[in-house]
């Protein structure tokens, strides 16, 4: 008997070892390569771009401490908590986006556009104008504003069986009361507050610090962990609630257990930089045609999060000289347009998405 | 290795309601093991809702299913997914999934993170495809099938399951003549040769007469009647439980029961009145 067997099936192939045996799409492979290479790219530029320009090669030596102090200080302290924060904050939406597109089999059902984000947004908003909770801190606010959204949407939409639509129709309805909330609370604010919640709101990674890069190191690896442990549930679950349970999936368990994943990931993202829109819709979606997938695959999802918010960021930080341009006016333009494009041919093939 | 004796399934005292809408009551039901039944019923009267209690989709409201004497709510879901699989009555399949793809998840409750494509998992995928006559189109999405082909890929998902008991809710729906016949034929030859035991669900009384051991004929969430064809179709039940008129002749194919419905603008002519003449 041969100790390593492959065997070629159209697509993808099975790998085995003894008793064990797993499966490699080897597109799906390639493209998550090509997405993580393209990705530590956009990270590099973005460590070497700024008013004190680095070259690549000592960003990277500077990387493994190996360099002046100067450029030591300036990428260490200044340029890496912003370029993690990019990375995490892209990774997390992605695969959110991934997980509530899968679960509810419709593009739409994004966290930006079901009100999770406004949700977590209205939240800090809400503590940074009223002043309250100042000690839990925007992370903590974030996760509860997101989390609480998700709750009620599941409670208003999901309980009656999974439609997709039901879905997008209460979470936009539920995403517009968080922005009239968070407008609301935008005009009590005074002119300073007003302008520093505008620039959160908005979504960007101007004031990134190690403050920030930690939690949100632990929540996406803690999470992410959960994704991947979920993630055999996910694949039965697109089949619907029943053809899960008759294979063996605790739905009442899994499904909760799902969405509170994906609403958590938004949520700390979201508490770290703002809602950056329209990634967490559009990321699983490239991710998806990239790969030739019939639906997001999770991994890839947050590989292409992650490099179209450095993208995004490098963007924001060229186009207007001299002005850090936050990273949601070029996301939100690029998304717009992604989304736009989606809807028609949604509507060609008359399946609503 | 199967055990001997096939495992048994069991409703006792069972109740299930939707909300507080109740649909079942007190109903007490053993699916004979090695055995193929076929439950009958007009539309509404609770045959997918029986069904898909027996696979623990719907918890009840009063008393309990049991495989071998233990409540199937107290068993691992995993374990139950090994020993009883269901197919519902109109599943749905994302978008884009192809028929693959879509049958090889039926081995999941025979998989692990190290254990993912396994020799037996091909080979039962292999085989249910083959089976279903679905080998050709395995490549192409579901979506894009034919309602029959997707009923077919369906089916080959339960029977990649590879469970003693199955649950079919009307297997043959959306079907031409010939894979009804086709389907029947198989879930036979599972039954026969693999001593599966299957319950189903079918609105064609004659077929139900042909294929079953066992018929439970439903009304309003009851069970009316139940046993074998031969001794229970008579016009009587058919016009207790779908309200219809009609001749039972016998099947000169099978020499089961068949039910010929009169409606409203014909008579039974005489020779019909009688058992068909069998030369
Ligand atoms: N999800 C549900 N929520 C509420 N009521 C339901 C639900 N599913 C079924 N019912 C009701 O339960 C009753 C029995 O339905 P069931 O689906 O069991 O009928 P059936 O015998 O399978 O009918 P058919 O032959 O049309 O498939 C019907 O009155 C139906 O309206
Ligand atoms: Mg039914």
């Amino acid at each position: 008997m041969a100790l390593l067997e492959l065997t070629r099936q159209p697509g993808r192939i099975a790998v085995r070892l003894g008793p064990t045996s797993a499966v490699i799409r080897p597109r799906m492979l390639a493209v998550c390569l090509g997405l993580a290479v393209a990705s530590a790219l956009a990270f590099a530029v973005e460590l070497s771009f700024g008013d004190y320009p680095i070259p690549l090669l000592d960003v990277v030596r500077a990387l493994f401490g190996v360099g002046d102090r100067a450029t030591l200080f300036v990428i260490e302290e200044l340029r890496l908590p912003r370029a993690l924060v990019g990375l995490l904050v892209g990774c997390a939406f992605g695969v959110s986006g991934a997980l509530f597109q899968t679960l509810t089999r419709n593009p739409l059902a994004s966290p930006d556009m079901i009100g999770l984000s406004s949700g977590s947004a209205t939240a800090v908003v809400a503590a940074m104008v009223l002043g309250f909770g100042a000690g839990l801190g925007t992370q903590a606010l974030g996760l509860f504003g997101g989390i609480a959204t998700a709750v009620l949407i599941y409670g208003l939409a999901w309980k009656g069986g999974t439609t997709g639509y039901r879905i997008v129709l209460v979470g936009i309805g539920i995403s517009w009361m968080c922005t009239s909330l968070t407008s609301y609370l935008l005009v009590k604010a005074d002119m300073w507050e007003a302008q520093q919640v505008l620039r959160w709101i908005i979504g960007s990674l101007n004031g990134a610090d190690w403050v920030h890069v930690t939690p949100l190191a632990w929540a996406v690896l803690v999470l992410g962990i959960a994704v991947l442990l979920l993630s055999r549930w996910l694949r039965l679950l697109q089949l619907g609630t029943d053809v899960a349970t008759a294979l063996g999936v605790p739905v009442r368990f899994a499904q909760p257990a799902l969405i509170v994943t994906a609403a958590a990931l938004v949520s700390f993202a979201t508490a770290a930089t703002g809602p950056i829109v329209f990634v967490a819709l559009t990321a699983p979606q490239i991710a998806q045609r990239l790969t030739g997938c019939a639906w997001p695959p999770l991994v890839a999802s947050g590989l292409t999060g992650s490099f179209l918010v450095l993208g995004s960021d490098l963007i924001a930080q060229r186009v207007i000289p001299g002005t850090l341009l936050p990273i949601g006016v070029v996301t939100g333009a690029f998304g717009g347009l992604f989304l736009l494009w989606l809807l028609t041919r949604a509507n060609r093939v008359g399946s609503g998405g | 290795m199967r055990p001997e004796i096939a495992p048994t399934l069991r409703a006792e005292g069972l109740a299930v309601s939707y909300g507080d809408r109740s649909i079942i009551t007190d109903l007490d039901l053993v699916v004979p093991p090695g055995k193929i039944s076929v439950i009958v019923g007009a539309n509404a009267s609770g045959k997918s809702t029986l069904l898909r209690s027996l696979a623990r989709l719907l918890s009840p409201a009063a008393g309990q299913v049991c495989l071998d004497g233990e409540s199937i709510h107290a068993m691992p879901t995993r374990e139950l997914a090994r020993m009883v699989g269901l197919l519902p009555q109109s599943p749905v399949a994302p978008e884009g999934m192809t028929v693959i793809d879509l049958v090889g998840r039926g081995r999941a409750p025979h998989q692990s993170w190290w254990r993912q494509w396994s020799h037996s998992d091909e080979e039962t995928v292999r085989h249910a495809l083959e089976l279903t006559s679905m080998l050709d189109l395995a490549e192409r999405p579901v979506d894009e099938l034919s309602g029959g082909q997707r009923q077919r890929a369906w089916i080959a998902m339960a029977l990649a399951q590879d469970t003693d008991i199955l649950l079919l809710d009307e297997p043959t729906t959306f079907l031409d003549m010939a894979h009804q016949i086709e389907v029947l034929d198989l879930v036979m030859d599972l039954n026969r040769t693999r001593g599966r035991t299957v319950m189903m669900v079918l609105h064609d009384l004659n077929q139900a007469c042909r294929y079953a051991d066992h018929i439970v004929a439903m009304k309003s969430g009851r069970i009316v009647a139940q046993g074998p064809p031969a001794d229970l179709l008579t016009a009587e039940l058919v016009d207790e439980v779908f309200d219809v008129r009609c001749c039972v002749v016998t099947d000169p194919v099978s020499g089961t029961p068949l039910v010929i419905p009169i409606g409203r603008h014909h008579e039974p002519r005489n020779v019909a009145r009688h058992p068909f003449p069998i030369h």
